[in-house]
């Protein structure tokens, strides 16, 4: 099968399908992680669409329930994984550290056309697997990953494996900006430079704001760039929203070193209304008359 | 007795030999649990991952996920404690065969109190998916990779280092939740587990020249705790039963059989010896079992109160305890 090449302009209009309907569940559900799909949505979009090599979905397009949790008499149910294709060797892997971005990563995948658009509408619902924050049974999840900052270890493990292994294939984590603030992260960072392991690239998400604030009042984590190099890594800066420049930077060669994408973003693009809630745009609800009226217009506008 | 040295590093070596996915990880502590020997023989399946526990147990869920059995190895508060959430969430909730070697079991060590695993047990029983599993001898500990391989799941294992005694006869190996029986009787019923088993079987020689009919179960598999000899063992005595471990009385061994009491209705009187609800200082291990009541003579006082009958017992009758040099590191 020959994949389709995206253009940026077709890229954009998958990530303004995913922040359209993320808005949609934050009216209609008494808030979501809007900010996020936000800032996200063009990266995601992107590397679903242009980066990653991933087969065909293996997911139930319409998606499932819980399938109950990992145990000795159950593991063999349907992995969120599924939904990114085969994980075997010549394939990318993704990892979703943040979980919270579950709502954005769902979109992505309906809009990326491996879940019908119909399933999202199962979010955060009981008995569901789409939950506000996801994990390994969620669709596009690789792992239990609302902890913060645990998945890039268990990528840069899989990565480390799969090198050990001798299979082809990327492993891509995405990471958000506040998870920098754990020291797992430079744990993790540190081991993958010791190993070498040039089939690891961290796609970061720097939107510069956490709950409490902007990052850089509540704990400054700059210059990312820098600071990643000198941890062993090869990193490059990006505007997150501009399509072009992250398949740009996710070519850059990085031969036995791990690479770092930090993508500079906004959690109020595409949606200028927000800006007057920032810096509070961690989870964002509708709770006035005028509030949803405003945000409804937008909706219908876009 | 015959005492073995360095039990666990030829089986380490042995096991990843017969199993090439085999890989040992550790946190700069391998020289200090029994993998140096590894290290050299089998440089490929060894990864040094730093002083980064955390990230360690992450790591090796990715490689546990991608075929490979990761062995982790550091002192046992390093693997839990330190770790609690990347061992819950990244390891335990998945069920991954990821398994923990944890050394310095209990107050054993002059490392003091940031190196004595005193409530590892109590810790991991509640996390769901876990198996707990005690080292008692060199036999316990050549049979426990092969044992917890085909049991499965996350695993956590007490080990024991450098010389430790050979207690069982080498050819009757562990068994997955199968108490080793050590004597059988009537009186009192003692559940021993770790270092305090070989100091049960020390007490319970002069007990039983006394009289007192014993029936001492050593206990290696702590979680799940679900062997029908513990009822039997606790429904054939006539005083009641004592708990000996090398952990804090609370959420291990004692707890353990607690629940087995309660839960079967048996109305048993339990005496729990072990550390007592506090932390400890570092010292020499015949120090520290004097020091917290945990040696054979206060095995023997535990009897006596539970029976009610001062035996006579004078702590020379004990064989003299085993000198061992517990070398820091």
């Amino acid at each position: 099968m020959v994949k389709k090449t995206y253009t940026n302009e077709e890229i954009k209009q998958v990530a303004d399908k995913v922040r359209k309907q993320v808005l949609k569940f934050a009216i209609e559900r008494g808030g979501c992680y809007l900010g996020q799909a936000c800032s996200s949505a063009d990266t995601l979009a992107t590397l679903y669409l242009a980066v990653m090599n991933l087969g065909e979905s293996e997911g139930n397009p319409d998606g499932i329930r819980f399938p109950g949790v990992p145990s000795a008499e159950n593991m063999t149910y349907p992995r969120g994984a599924l939904y990114n294709g085969p994980t075997t060797a010549g394939y990318d892997r993704f990892f979703l550290s943040p979980a919270h971005y579950a709502g954005v990563l769902y979109c992505t995948l309906a809009a990326c056309g491996r879940m019908n658009w119909e399933a999202v509408e199962h979010f955060n619902e009981d008995g569901w697997v789409f939950e506000m924050i996801g994990a390994e049974h969620s669709p596009g999840f690789e792992t239990n990953a609302g902890s913060l900052a645990q998945t890039i270890s268990v990528a840069c493990g899989t990565a480390h494996a799969r090198k050990l292994k001798g299979e082809d294939g990327i492993v891509y984590c995405y990471m958000s900006d506040g998870e920098l603030q754990e020291g797992q992260t430079w744990e993790a960072i540190q081991v993958a430079a010791q190993y070498k392991l040039g089939n690891f690239v961290l796609v970061c998400d720097a939107n510069g704001h956490q709950i409490e604030g902007f990052t850089q009042d509540i704990m400054g984590i700059e210059p990312l760039k820098t600071r990643f190099e000198s941890f062993g890594a090869v990193a490059v800066e990006v505007d997150g929203h501009d399509i072009q420049a992250i398949r740009d930077a996710a070519k850059t060669a990085h031969p036995d070193k791990p690479l770092v994408i930090v993508c500079r973003t906004s959690p109020s693009c595409g949606m200028p209304f927000l800006e007057k809630r920032e810096p509070n745009l961690h989870f964002i609800g509708f709770k006035t008359p005028e509030e949803i009226r405003e945000a409804e217009a937008f909706m219908e506008s876009m | 007795m015959k005492m073995e040295l360095n039990v666990h590093s030829g089986s380490m070596i042995r096991w990843a030999k017969e199993h090439p996915e085999a890989v040992v990880l550790s946190a700069d502590l391998g020289s200090s649990c029994e993998v140096k020997e590894f290290r050299s023989v089998l440089p490929d399946q060894y990864f040094s991952m730093g002083l980064t526990e955390q990230n360690m147990v992450g790591w090796a869920a990715g490689l546990a996920r991608e075929g490979f059995l990761p062995y982790l190895h550091s002192f046992g508060v390093f693997l839990y404690r330190r770790v609690l959430d990347q061992l819950e969430m990244s390891v335990a909730y998945s069920n991954l065969p990821v398994t923990f070697v944890g050394f310095l079991p209990g107050i054993m060590t002059p490392g003091g109190v940031s190196h004595q695993m005193i409530n590892d047990v109590g810790v991991l029983r509640a996390v769901p998916n876990m198996r707990i599993y005690s080292m008692g001898d060199a036999t316990d500990i050549e049979g426990i990779l092969k044992m917890a391989h085909e049991a499965g799941g996350p695993t956590f294992i007490r080990m024991l280092r450098k010389e430790v005694p050979r207690l069982f006869p080498a050819d009757e190996i562990i068994r997955f939740n199968h108490a080793r029986v050590c004597s059988e009787g009537t009186d009192v019923a003692i559940f021993s587990e770790s270092i305090c088993t070989e100091e049960a079987l020390k007490a319970i020689k002069v007990l039983e020249k006394k009289g007192v009919s014993v029936q001492h179960l050593h206990v290696s598999t702590l979680k799940p705790f679900t062997d029908p000899q513990v009822v039997e063992a606790l429904k054939k005595v006539r005083y009641g039963a004592i708990s000996y471990e090398n952990h804090t009385v609370m959420g291990g061994l004692g707890t353990n059989v607690a629940e087995v009491i309660a839960e079967h209705g048996l109305g048993t009187k339990l005496l729990k010896l072990g550390l007592q609800d506090q932390y400890a200082q570092g010292a020499s291990k015949m120090y520290l079992i004097k020091q917290y009541k945990m040696d054979a003579y206060s095995l023997v006082g535990a009897v006596e109160k539970l029976i009610g009958k001062d035996l006579g017992i004078e702590e020379g009758e004990l064989e003299e305890v085993r000198f061992e040099d517990y070398t820091f590191v």
